[in-house]
């Protein structure tokens, strides 16, 4: 299967602080990728580096097409969809703004059937189409902050850590819609996550990462059987 | 005296529009820069200076105003673009230098180019009064006028997907450019209004206070307590603060303090709402769970 996304000797800092110190990994074509690790192994900054929120050196491809160094907004419009940290939830404006938002990059008239077609996956945000969007719960934002990202239309999904601070079965039900998106979609997905468990078992391939280096990568089934990286870096 | 408190009041509201659609625009940049533009005033001024020369060059009202108009909202743009960006992510003090130093450039380019002599400016609408005396014919017109203004601005922000996209950029940056919102460009939209939104006010408020480099001190300083009033960061709440201030300056000059001491009301309104209720009346709450 071919490779959708790949980065290769990718670097990334914070001003003086190096996080990421030339990493390579890559997405295949409709698959989903996991990328596991401690706080501050780099997983967020690796997100934020694809879409060009932090400064990066090193390769980026999407496709054929070089991305490092492109502005986000040129990024997303190639088709790359983000669901940040904490969700990025606009929440003074209402759901129906925010999901309208997400569909900001298409015309109007290709959005109505979508909306519709996000309603069957999260039919609470129907309910709660015309409230203002700080006043969800955090699941519900997590729901939001998904099918915004889905109204862009995207070839690759970034997700990250979407079982941030959710309890156990809302966590559950997020992900078995994942699931179900991914069938229906054919999109393809990084997902970064501290839950290494459900990240796992979603996942066919997975990087584990420590300290802005790749420590090993794998298809899920060999990270999730290496005892000695189950239990130095995945907790469990 | 009744029919003199009512009086009072109309033509109170008339001079509010002016300080609604000021407040309005210092709003506008409030909200995506968090700061307050001090150079609104002077930037209004100049246009309103563009739009005497067009008229004297021979165009009719209404397009000097149109072409008024435009020249601020390109100049607005630019400003955002050329000056503001490069500040993006400087300290706060580094954007006020550049706004008060935006201030004093406009306000002597004002009376290099046009002389600090001060001007009659056309009104037009008819010089007779209207509404059974209370409102002069000027005042009726260009509170019309501030109204239309208002409300297209406010079906714009609320109706397009443009104007969606500019409330979103001022509220979460990073969002926007997630969704593909090109963020710099709609600060810079938002510049370009408020200018184009300020020329209008200038244009209405000129026949009324003549014109002059100095004309958009006072109504700043009324715009910026009406904002206050409202709450610096509702739009809503500053147009309605800015018709209160009208109001209140017109009462209070006729009534309590005279018209020599009608300034310092704004102050004091200021002074009040920064110590008694800092968001303004009707600042935003936001509701927000974690």
């Amino acid at each position: 299967m071919t490779n959708l996304l790949e980065a290769r000797g990718l670097r990334a800092a914070y001003g003086e602080t190096r996080v990421l110190h030339g990493i390579d990994f890559a997405v295949r074509q409709g698959g989903v990728t996991a990328l596991l690790g401690a706080n501050g192994a780099g997983k967020t900054t690796t997100l934020r580096a694809i879409c060009g929120l932090v400064r990066t050196q090193g390769e980026i491809t999407l496709g054929d097409k070089r991305i490092d160094g492109m502005p986000t907004e040129d990024i997303v419009r190639l088709g790359v969809a983000h669901v940040p940290e904490g969700r990025g939830t606009f929440m003074e404006l209402t759901v129906e703004e925010n999901m309208r938002l997400g569909a900001y990059t298409r015309p109007a008239r290709e959005t109505t059937d979508d909306f519709e077609h996000m309603f069957s996956y999260f039919p609470r945000l129907k309910e709660r189409y015309r409230q203002q969007a700080g006043t969800l719960s955090g699941g519900e934002q997590q729901m939001l902050a998904i099918v915004r990202a889905l109204l862009l239309r995207p070839r690759l999904l970034l997700l990250d850590e979407p079982s941030f601070g959710l309890a156990p079965l809302i966590v559950q039900e997020i992900f078995r819609i994942l699931a179900r998106i991914k069938q229906d979609a054919g999109v393809s997905i990084l997902l970064v996550e501290q839950n290494a468990a459900i990240a796992l078992e979603f996942a066919e391939d997975a990087y584990v990462l420590e300290t802005g280096r790749i420590v090993m990568a794998g298809s899920s089934a060999e990270i999730s059987q290496d005892e000695g990286i189950r239990r130095s870096y995945l907790g469990y | 005296m009744l029919a003199g408190v009512i009086h009072q009041i109309m033509s109170g509201i008339a001079t509010g529009g002016i300080y609604a659609s000021v407040a309005l625009a210092l709003v506008m940049i409030y909200q995506a820069t968090h700061h307050v533009n001090f150079a609104q005033g002077e930037m209004a001024t100049f246009s309103t200076y563009i739009a005497l020369a067009c008229i004297n060059a021979g165009f009719p009202y209404w397009v000097a105003l149109l072409i008024a108009v435009v020249f601020s909202f390109v100049v607005g743009v630019a400003i955002e673009r050329i000056l503001m960006r490069p500040l993006a992510n400087a300290p706060i003090l580094a954007s006020v230098g550049v706004f008060i130093g935006l201030l004093l450039i406009i306000n002597s380019l004002s009376g290099w180019f046009f002389d600090y002599t001060i001007k009659q400016f056309p009104s037009p609408f008819p010089d007779h009064p209207m509404l059974g005396g209370y409102l002069s014919g000027h005042e009726l017109g260009s509170t019309a006028v501030t109204l239309i203004v208002l409300i297209s601005v406010y079906l714009f922000f609320r109706h397009t997907k443009l104007g969606l996209a500019m409330r979103a950029a001022a509220f979460n940056p990073t969002s926007s450019r997630l969704v593909g919102v090109r963020v710099g460009w709609m600060l810079a939209l938002g510049w370009g209004l408020a200018a184009g939104i300020g020329a209008i006010a200038g244009c209405m408020v000129a026949p009324v206070v003549f014109l002059d480099p100095n004309m958009m001190a006072g109504i700043l300083l009324y715009a910026f307590a009406g904002a206050l009033l409202g709450g610096i960061d509702n739009p809503l709440g500053a147009v309605l603060g800015g018709f209160a201030v009208g109001v209140i300056e017109n009462l209070g000059g006729a009534y309590l303090v005279g018209t020599e001491l009608k300034l310092s009301l704004a102050l004091v309104i200021i002074v009040a709402v920064l110590t008694i209720k800092p968001t303004g009346l009707m600042g935003r709450r936001v509701y927000s769970r974690v």
